[in-house]
């Protein structure tokens, strides 16, 4: 294997990848219908075919209902978070950044919290203030980079998000405090809720994602240029502040989104972006794009894994993404550094 | 000073677990490990020596304000957490935050005994450091071992009369509602809902051992842990022969809302109906409102006259 493959051959490794995933996780689960009655059900449903799948009325409910929109929400919200990494690590230039960087997550959190608090139990609010709140943090971190330097750099923006997500986890620790009735619900939401989605939250999400996704693939080429600093990028005709003005705010759509009907799920921003950097070198031409297609495969196959290990048990879909995406990021590591050696 | 810290807690909780092996329920009045049966002090509880009778309680744990408050302790308690809502009287006690219990707080209150149901980070070693006798209770996990809770309790507070009797009228009272029963061979399942992501109950759980005795098992049994988060795909599978929400007032759940949630019309219990919802607080304590807890299932399930 080479260095960095042929686009092509990418392509097509990480377009097969996530339809494999997507079949795996239409097949694996804690209800045991069997993997030939899948695939009868999902060919049943293509145009021109008509198949006798032998599921029952509940089978098939559970197939269409409960675990077709988890499958898809997974695709989604693992490409808008391992997108929105990818494209906030080159926009700051900074390979720690996460799409939880600028006060997403934290303002996601205040936002469902109040909700909670107020509009009481259940309220179908919640995801919609989550996605405002996580919106308005961004905004927030924007305004207070630029009262604090002037130049809105990336670094200023980076610490104005340390600092604004700081503050609205305070706000939301001390609400939450306040209604300690609520702390149960506050918290289940937060922990996410991948497991219990249906096909609401996948179309409450898809419009940002859609607007969001194609934003960041047209900017890539730019994220490159950005990349040999701000200055040089000026002298080739490149406006920075423009730039990163647009890719910030089409990944913060993307993260915000994703918190929002998903919660918090860590480490697929900064694992999928930098494995595949790895793999197909520091082109944000084929990062970003790539991030996409990887991150959506990464978090439906870490979903299957969430609801199989202990099945009918789950386990955190967080836990399954630090505890694999750890490891398989360091032999990815070790494998590209041999490559190159 | 961590150290003792855990030791203390250690021998809490051996005298908890032992309370629960060699004491069954018939046998508890005559005699317990914690204490002789009249109320003289000193008096030691789980290994904590109270010198004398206390005037000053503080709970920091709403299971137990009920049980003091049923013993006849309730004119020694001072100030509760805020999570002790029940009964009445508890709510015109001191009020303290329940989350995030603090030292300072608890001991600004001068209590003479302090008792939690969980110690969120060396509380107990800084009360017992300011000389404060403090009891940790933790969650039982069967009927015999909340009722030597409340023994223990009595026997602490210089109530050991009161304690008795609420225990045998407890006792008394589920005995009546389990017997005669229809209850069927093959038990009927249960998914029994602590919060709308699935976290449930195992049948060995304490809840579940009080659903046991109307014969009632969870589909949660295959899990190994005790409050497993069941996969909703599995739920619908199992289609129990009943749901309990335990989450209807944190979290709106009801049979209403359970119809609407994304395949769960399919399950023949939301179809027809076989929901009983209950209070979140007296389904997740263990004083003498269990009574209702277990009257308010077997009624569900098995009708008025049961």
């Amino acid at each position: 294997m080479t260095a960095t493959p042929a686009p092509l051959r990418l392509a097509l490794l990480a377009g097969g990848g996530l339809a494999a995933a997507l079949v795996i996780g239409l097949m694996v689960g804690p209800a045991s219908l069997g993997p030939g009655e899948v695939l009868a059900e999902v060919a049943d449903r293509m145009p021109f075919v008509s198949l006798d799948s032998g599921l029952s009325e509940r089978e098939a409910s559970i197939l269409w209902d409960i675990r077709a929109p988890r499958v898809v929400l997974g695709m989604l919200v693992g490409a808008a978070l391992a997108g929105s990494g990818a494209a906030y690590q080159g926009v700051f230039r900074n390979p720690l950044a996460d799409p939880y960087l600028l006060g997403v997550a934290a303002g996601a959190g205040l936002g469902a919290t109040i909700v909670i608090v107020f509009a009481g139990p259940g309220s179908v609010l919640v995801p919609l203030a989550a996605f405002v709140g996580a919106i308005a943090a961004v905004v927030a971190t924007y305004g207070l980079g630029a009262a604090a330097g002037g130049r809105r750099t990336g670094l200023t923006l980076i610490l104005a998000g340390v600092a604004m997500a700081s503050f609205l986890t305070a706000l939301q620790t001390f609400v939450q405090q306040q209604n300690t009735d609520v702390i149960r619900e506050v918290y289940s939401w937060i922990l996410g809720r991948l497991g219990t989605a249906g096909w609401g939250e996948v179309r409450l999400m898809l419009p940002y994602a859609a607007v969001s996704f194609v934003a960041l693939v047209l900017h890539r080429r730019l994220l490159d240029v950005l990349a040999v600093g701000e200055e040089e990028a000026g002298t080739l005709g490149v406006r920075p502040a423009l730039v990163r003005g647009v890719v910030v705010v089409a990944a913060s759509l993307a993260a915000a989104a994703a918190v929002a009907v998903a919660g918090l799920i860590g480490f697929v921003g900064i694992i999928v972006p930098h494995t595949v950097r790895l793999l197909a070198g520091p082109s944000y031409r084929r990062i970003v794009p790539l991030s996409l297609v990887a991150g959506a495969a990464f978090l439906v196959l870490a979903d299957v894994a969430a609801r199989s290990v202990l099945s009918p048990a789950e386990i955190p879909i967080g836990v399954v993404t630090a505890f694999v995406g750890g490891p398989f990021f360091l032999l990815v590591l070790r494998t590209a550094r041999k490559g190159l050696a | 000073m961590r150290r003792f810290a855990s030791l203390v807690l250690v021998v809490a909780l051996v005298a908890v677990a032992c309370g629960d092996d060699d004491t069954a329920v018939t046998t508890v009045p005559a005699t317990t490990d914690t204490t002789t049966a009249s109320s003289a002090f000193p008096v030691t509880v789980n290994g904590v020596t109270i010198p004398e009778r206390p005037e000053r309680i503080v709970s920091a744990s709403g299971a137990h304000t009920e049980i003091l408050f049923a013993i006849g302790a309730g004119d020694q308690v001072v100030a509760t957490d805020t999570f002790s809502d029940f009964p009445a009287e508890a709510l015109e006690t001191g009020k303290f935050d329940g989350f995030n219990i603090s030292v300072e707080a608890v001991a600004s209150l001068d209590p003479d005994l302090v008792i939690l149901f969980f110690d969120p980070g060396d509380v107990v070693a800084g009360l017992d450091e300011l000389g404060i006798p403090t009891l940790l209770f933790g969650p039982p996990t069967t009927l015999e071992n909340a009722f030597d809770q409340w023994l223990a309790l009595g026997a602490a507070t210089g109530n050991v009369a009161g304690a008795e009797q609420s225990v045998r009228a407890a006792d008394e009272e589920i005995a009546e509602i389990t017997a005669g029963l229809p209850i069927p061979s093959s038990p009927l399942t249960y998914y029994y809902e602590l919060d709308p992501s699935g976290f449930s109950v195992t049948s060995d759980s304490f809840v579940g051992s009080l659903l046991g005795m109307l014969g009632l098992e969870s589909i949660a049994d295959s899990t190994d842990t005790a409050f497993p988060q069941l996969s909703t795909e599995f739920i619908v599978e199992s289609d129990p022969d009943w749901i309990v929400l335990a989450d209807t007032v944190c979290c709106d759940a009801n049979a209403a809302t359970l119809a609407e949630r994304p395949g769960w019309d399919q399950m023949s219990a939301v179809a027809e109906g076989r929901v009983v919802e209950l209070d979140d607080s007296v389904a997740s304590r263990w004083g003498p409102r269990i009574v209702d807890l277990v009257g308010d299932v077997a009624e569900t399930v098995y009708g008025p006259n049961g």
